[in-house]
């Protein structure tokens, strides 16, 4: 009796898996959830708030460029870093955005419908990463070049123009390294299919590795420090050239090598692993 | 159609399957059933490609289900825990697993009203109660219309109303012509949806039988006898095929005699009979004493395979 409903006219002939399918999936998936939506406004909100408290700062007269920012800021203060200088936060937030992303999946069960539907399962991993990729560039490339604008008008007179030496190449890269962090994120979360354990290490690559090779003998640390995700990524959001960074085409390559070889070797351990 | 054949899966030193070989046809509900720990779900996750086997093969329609390229049309599953996102609503979660393979927004609300979680489907999943939970785990399986529908444990959780619809929609799609892969560790339930029967215990086949034959062999009376001279009445009794039990003094319990036989041989001898009665006993008794003794039997003949040993 009630099979009678079973009509099969409305499921196609052609239901195959395919790409854009996949990806499609992973955007309903992404755009359904409130908590996804709340942490992308809460990266875009952080970055802006800080950029523009940053340059108010700085427009002070009494401040001079160079001088240590408030704590959660640039190292330095010039007019780059002081409107960009939400980067350090907001990274925080796209990268715990990522891991929810892919660890939730695991903690609730929702991975083995998941990859039921896609028995291939590379391609859900890829669709995440496509969606999220996707997403933070078309929100990210607005909000930064915004904020920027908003803390050179903040500083007037000690602003730089986007059209400067490096400064549009900046302003993209910052764009791109936060989208790439929520990346590293999906990366971590599917490796260690945990969310406690994905967030510290996101914490510990990002913020406490960095600090700590600075405690090892120089030599090493000039050989490690400008090789991890955040000294590549500074070396091609920032203008002035510093002997403890890559030049910024270097350090575009090395932040892509990080995200290559974590979300490949994510995507060969999703393929083994019993789900 | 499903296909297993020699599956073993390995979980450290425990061996959940155990060399299980069997096929579900199509045309029938057929029933997987074990007590809890038997392997039952792992072997679903097997089918499903989720874990992989430690050795041997497993296909659907003649395929990996890895290699079919539009698997919801192939088999539609619902997995033993829940297997959705709590924070997503009902309808959310049907529309991200229909649109894996183009599957519309027409069909996902054919099966929200086939399972009937209409009024709820755009309420968050980790509200749901056990029972609304399957419903949904059940609209999921049915999304691809697929030609085997693979069940674990659909009735937990389900009132008596829910229980009987399940049982409706299962004998349904089999008529249809579908494979219907059912599991429980509830041999009464079973008995009113399953044609044909799988029994597993600890990880090893113990019977691939029909339900027919199944309760026939079942069916084996026991007769209990009262008699004040128990112990003379016993010797009397004893012999091949035939087994007497006693559970307190002056009762015994066999097996292998009739009724007539047993107080013909007490009237022969001059002995005294106070209750001569058959008891039939119950699929269950039946089924429970099928996994005990196969647990025995796998504890005398444990045959380990090889550790390491892969099948990819």
């Amino acid at each position: 009796m009630t099979t009678a409903t079973l009509a099969p006219a409305t499921v196609p002939a052609d239901a195959k898996v395919t790409w854009w399918r996949v990806v499609r999936s992973e955007w309903i998936k992404f755009r359904s959830r409130r908590s996804s939506l709340i942490m992308l406004a809460a990266v875009v909100l952080v970055f802006a708030g800080l950029g523009l408290g940053f340059s108010a700062f700085l427009s002070d007269t009494t401040i001079e460029p160079g001088s240590p920012a408030p704590p959660g800021g640039p190292s330095s203060l010039d007019p780059l870093g002081a409107s960009l200088g939400g980067v350090n936060l907001a990274q925080l937030l796209i990268g715990t955005l990522g891991v929810l992303l892919v660890a939730g999946e695991y903690s609730t069960g929702m991975i083995r419908s998941s990859l039921a539907a896609v028995p291939r399962r590379w391609p859900v991993l890829a669709g995440k990463v496509t969606v999220l990729t996707g997403v933070s560039l078309a929100l990210l490339v607005p909000t930064v070049l915004l904020t920027f604008l908003g803390g050179q008008a903040i500083l007037a007179d000690k602003g730089i123009s986007l059209a400067d030496d490096g400064v549009l190449r900046a302003v993209l890269g910052t764009a791109f390294y936060l989208a790439g962090v929520g990346v590293l994120g999906m990366a971590l979360g599917a490796l260690l299919r945990n969310t406690a354990g994905a967030l510290t290490s996101v914490v510990a690559l990002l913020l406490v590795i960095p600090g700590l090779t600075s405690l090892l003998p120089e030599s090493w640390s000039d050989a490690i420090s400008p090789y991890l995700p955040s000294n590549a990524g500074q070396a091609f959001m920032s203008i002035s050239s510093s002997p403890d960074l890559l030049s910024p085409g270097a350090g575009l390559a090395v932040f892509v090598g990080w995200l290559v070889v974590l979300v490949g070797a994510a995507a060969v351990l999703l393929r083994r692993r019993d789900a | 159609m499903i296909d297993v054949a020699n599956l073993s899966k390995r979980y450290g030193d425990k061996l959940a399957v155990d060399d299980l070989t069997f096929q579900v046809k199509p045309g029938i509900v057929t029933g997987f059933l074990g007590p809890n720990g038997a392997g039952k779900s792992t072997t679903m996750r097997m089918i499903l490609g989720l874990d992989a086997p430690t050795s041997g093969t497993v296909t659907v329609n003649g395929r990996r289900y890895a290699e079919h390229r539009a698997p919801l049309r192939e088999i539609g599953a619902l997995l033993e825990a829940k297997a959705v996102h709590t924070g997503r609503s009902a309808r959310n979660h049907l529309l991200a697993m229909a649109a894996t393979t183009g599957i519309g927004r027409r069909r996902v609300d054919e099966v929200i009203d086939l399972v009937g979680l209409h009024e709820v489907a755009g309420k968050r999943a980790g509200g749901f109660s056990l029972g609304m939970g399957q419903r949904l785990g059940i609209a999921a399986a049915l999304l691809g219309d697929p030609k085997v529908v693979m069940l674990d444990e659909p009735v937990n959780g389900l009132d008596p109303d829910g229980i009987r619809w399940i049982r409706g929609l299962l004998r349904g799609l089999a008529a249809e012509g579908r494979t219907v892969f059912v599991s429980s560790h509830l041999m009464s339930e079973m008995a009113q949806t399953a044609e044909h029967l799988i029994v597993v215990g600890k990880g090893r086949l113990i019977a691939d039988v029909s339900l027919a034959e199944f309760t026939r062999q079942a069916s084996r009376t026991t007769v209990r006898v009262r008699s004040p001279q128990a112990a003379t009445l016993r010797d009397l009794l004893v012999g091949p095929d035939v087994t007497v039990t006693s559970g307190e003094p002056g009762l015994l319990e066999v097996t292998g005699l009739t009724r007539e036989q047993i107080g013909d041989r007490a009237a022969d001898a001059g002995l005294t009979l106070h209750e001569l009665a058959a008891t039939e006993a119950s699929l269950e008794e039946a089924f429970m004493t099928m996994t005990r003794d196969a647990v025995e039997y796998h504890g005398d003949t444990a045959q380990p395979v090889p550790a390491g040993r892969s099948a990819r």
